[in-house]
């Protein structure tokens, strides 16, 4: 309860500040010249001192993407985007590899400190331990030897593929493939870094692992790709959260992550995302098309994605699960805010293949301002998933009246004895509710923010405990000047 | 403490209601505002806390020396004056300790003092639900979600009695109450009776009056009040009907 109490008061304190992570860092950096060829990815990979066979990956994911055409079946408005016109590498400078905290930058660290991501381990959170990337590069990762103790690998991806080459090359792409879409197939070709993560048979990781994503340098586009194994009967609680500066110009953020579960594993992966939404005209903000999947490959696995989705000015995301272990449970639980001028089409695929494989959706969208919010969800059950079961529930919450909400589920059963159910609503914050609300003291922004955390509440506690108070606060920070 | 000096006022989109309220409440008073339906009582309330939608074309509210009109809403609220609401209002996923905490700590630092930590909050409540014989049921459910009426009356009484206001309005509060519930409430208005305090109950039928004993009685018709007295004047409208003061009038 204590914790509540903070949480209103720091949203109080919020509420005046607007996008608080807008501020910019002047630092040195490291910076492939603007446009996308073959050159480009060559100068990447160069940079990352990559093998041979990665870089060839790389090369084919670009042939493919070369000829792809961008997907304009999301209910999305957004101006052309000129691909050559960005900046696929920005590192900061800075001797590569960072050993320890103490070569990180300085003005990196006051950066995160900024963004409340304390990197220093002493003054870290318990039990979570953080991988930052910063622009391109993963600066640095917190309790790595802690971790190292019990096997579990947790680095940067540009380490893991020096490193632990194997496991990388056994893994990546093995489920969202170079040619998978438009997106994917982009940062398949130019992705900088990102985190990895591999926890080993019987092993529970005793810690939250953490990225936080940063992008500072101008005009760049941001492609980090995670991968994140849990052996046979492994355990691990994943999060990611993400900022941005403000800037006037759509920056680009393509980011894949995979996730992979093997028998009796579980993978809970929750994201707050919160990049830079654009100002009330609409103007700047953060062009968010991401491919998130997971596959639940062994008998028994389960993958659990939970995601507060308060940025960006466009929104394509749909973490999904691929359940071909027999047993196997997959779950999406999802917030969608949009204020002023934002886009959300997100939601989720459910791939049944293996028997009596279990699926849950929940989606709550919020649509503020003049937001625009789609649920958009494939529910698929494949003739073999006997026993198959989904439940599906989407609820949208309208804050004004210039804003929009819609539902689109699309299910495909091919096995009669599977069970899918779809329930969907659509409310309203009430007059009524908010005189009743006020009536007993509290502000307008107060209530507003207290019924959407209400409104959400099924979904906030599938977060971690840390997490879920950000979530709140940033919840209302999202919502400020909807009302009144 | 609440002067109302010839109140004028309408549905934003309707004709006028409300056509020349005067009425004067002291501290330590309790008023009984009758009625038939129709007759402006409802409305009434809703000025007095704020509600949009109305319209205030003529007259003066004073309350506690300041222009209440001039007041939002949630600063009536937090100045002291309550509302228990006719249809209490549910809102889903927020648990109804939660939400009283929430409404007692912004009033609280709004008069300056510290706010409660969970532990002090919920010693007060203990002591409350005591007073007003309330089991503890209502607490951890979401605000008003699946209760039944009686329930949310109960839970408006206790939502009094947690935030201790200087003027508190009843609107139709014993509406639809068994005998049971009608004491519950009844005993929850006399527990709030106090030197400075007031008490504003709106009811249309005389029966809650049997357990509350009022100060003053004012019959509302067609909106006016258009006869006040003590007590006896609630008996008289239980034996003879509005129809008598319409007659009168």
């Amino acid at each position: 309860m204590t914790a509540s109490t903070e949480t209103l008061q720091t949203v109080r304190s919020l509420s005046q500040e607007g996008y608080k992570y807008g501020f910019f860092t002047d630092i040195e950096a490291e910076t492939a010249p603007p446009g996308l060829s073959e050159d480009t990815i060559r100068f990447i990979s160069a940079k990352k001192d990559e093998p041979e066979w990665l870089l060839e990956w790389r090369l084919a994911a670009f042939r493919a993407w070369r000829e792809m055409t961008e997907p304009n079946w999301a209910k999305l408005q957004l101006a052309p985007i000129d691909y050559q016109a960005a900046t696929y590498y920005s590192a900061p400078k800075q001797n590569v590899g960072p050993k320890s905290l103490d070569e990180v930058d300085p003005e990196l660290l006051r950066t995160y400190e900024k963004l409340g991501i304390p990197l220093r381990e002493r003054e870290a959170l318990a039990g979570v331990a953080v991988d930052a990337v910063f622009d391109s590069i993963s600066v640095a990762t917190t309790f790595k030897e802690q971790l190292g103790e019990l096997g579990i690998i947790f680095c940067s991806m540009g380490e893991a593929v020096r490193e632990h080459p194997e496991l990388v090359r056994k893994y990546l792409g093995t489920v969202v493939p170079q040619n998978d879409n438009f997106f994917a197939a982009l940062n398949s070709a130019v992705f900088s870094d990102g985190s990895f993560a591999y926890i080993p048979p019987g092993v529970r990781c005793p810690m939250e692992l953490s990225t936080y994503f940063r992008i500072n340098a101008a005009k760049t586009g941001q492609f980090e790709r995670t991968l994140l194994i849990a052996d046979a009967g492994a355990y691990v609680s994943y999060l990611e959260g993400c900022t941005a500066p403000q800037r006037d110009e759509n920056q680009l953020h393509a980011a894949v992550v995979e996730l992979i579960a093997h028998e009796d594993a579980q993978i809970k992966y929750s994201t707050v995302q919160n990049w830079y939404p654009g100002d009330a005209e609409g103007r700047g903000g953060i062009y968010n098309f991401v491919t998130k999947r997971g596959a639940c490959r062994g008998a028994r696995s389960k993958i659990s994605w939970t995601q507060v989705e308060t940025g960006s000015a466009i929104t394509w995301k749909y973490p999904s699960c691929v359940l071909e272990g027999d047993h196997s449970v997959g779950e999406f639980y999802s917030v969608a805010i949009t204020n002023n001028r934002q886009q959300a089409d997100t939601g989720t695929k459910m791939v049944h293949i293996g028997k009596d494989t279990r699926s849950t959706i929940l989606s709550k969208g919020i649509s503020a301002g003049r937001g625009q919010n789609t649920y958009r969800g494939l529910v698929r059950v494949q003739p073999r998933a006997q026993g198959a079961r989904n439940h599906t529930q989407c609820d949208s919450l309208l804050i004004g009246d210039h804003c929009g909400a819609h539902t689109v589920p699309y299910i495909e059963v091919r096995n009669p004895s599977a069970r899918v159910e779809h329930e969907a609503t659509t409310s309203k914050i009430s007059d009524d509710q908010l005189f009743y609300c006020r009536q007993r003291g509290l502000s307008a922004e107060d209530a507003v923010s207290l019924i959407v955390n209400g409104f959400c509440k099924e979904v906030l506690k599938e977060l971690p405990m840390e997490f879920a108070v950000e979530a709140q606060k940033l919840l209302a920070v999202s919502l400020e000047g909807s009302v009144g | 403490m609440l002067e109302i000096r010839n109140l004028h006022a309408r549905l934003a989109d309707g004709g006028e209601i409300l056509r020349g309220i005067d009425l004067s409440v002291n501290a330590g008073e309790v008023h009984a505002i009758m009625g038939p339906n129709g007759s402006g009582k409802s409305t009434l309330a809703a000025v007095l806390a704020g509600r949009d939608g109305y319209d205030v074309s003529k007259g003066s509210v004073t309350y506690l020396g300041r222009d209440l009109l001039a007041m939002e809403a949630d600063e009536r609220a937090r100045e002291g004056l309550f509302l228990a609401f006719q249809y209490p209002v549910e809102i889903p996923g927020v648990n109804n300790m939660y939400f009283l905490r929430t409404a007692i700590n912004a009033q609280r630092r709004h008069r300056g003092e510290p706010e409660l930590d969970a532990g002090q909050f919920l010693r007060i409540v203990r002591a409350k639900l005591k007073m007003l014989d309330i089991g503890e049921d209502l607490l951890q459910r979401a605000v008003n979600v699946g209760f039944s009426g009686g329930e949310k009356k109960r839970n408006e009484v206790f939502q009094m009695a947690m935030l201790e206001p200087r003027l508190a309005i009843l609107d139709e509060t014993d509406s639809g109450l068994d005998i049971d519930a009608l004491k519950l409430v009844a005993r929850g208005v006399n527990q709030q009776r106090a030197p400075d305090r007031a008490i504003v109950m709106i009811t249309h039928y005389q029966r809650l009056l049997d357990y509350v004993e009022p100060d003053r009685v004012h019959v509302l018709q067609a909106g006016r009040i258009v006869q006040s007295g003590d007590k006896t004047l609630a008996l008289e409208l239980e034996q003879r009907g509005y129809g008598v003061v319409e007659d009168a009038a």
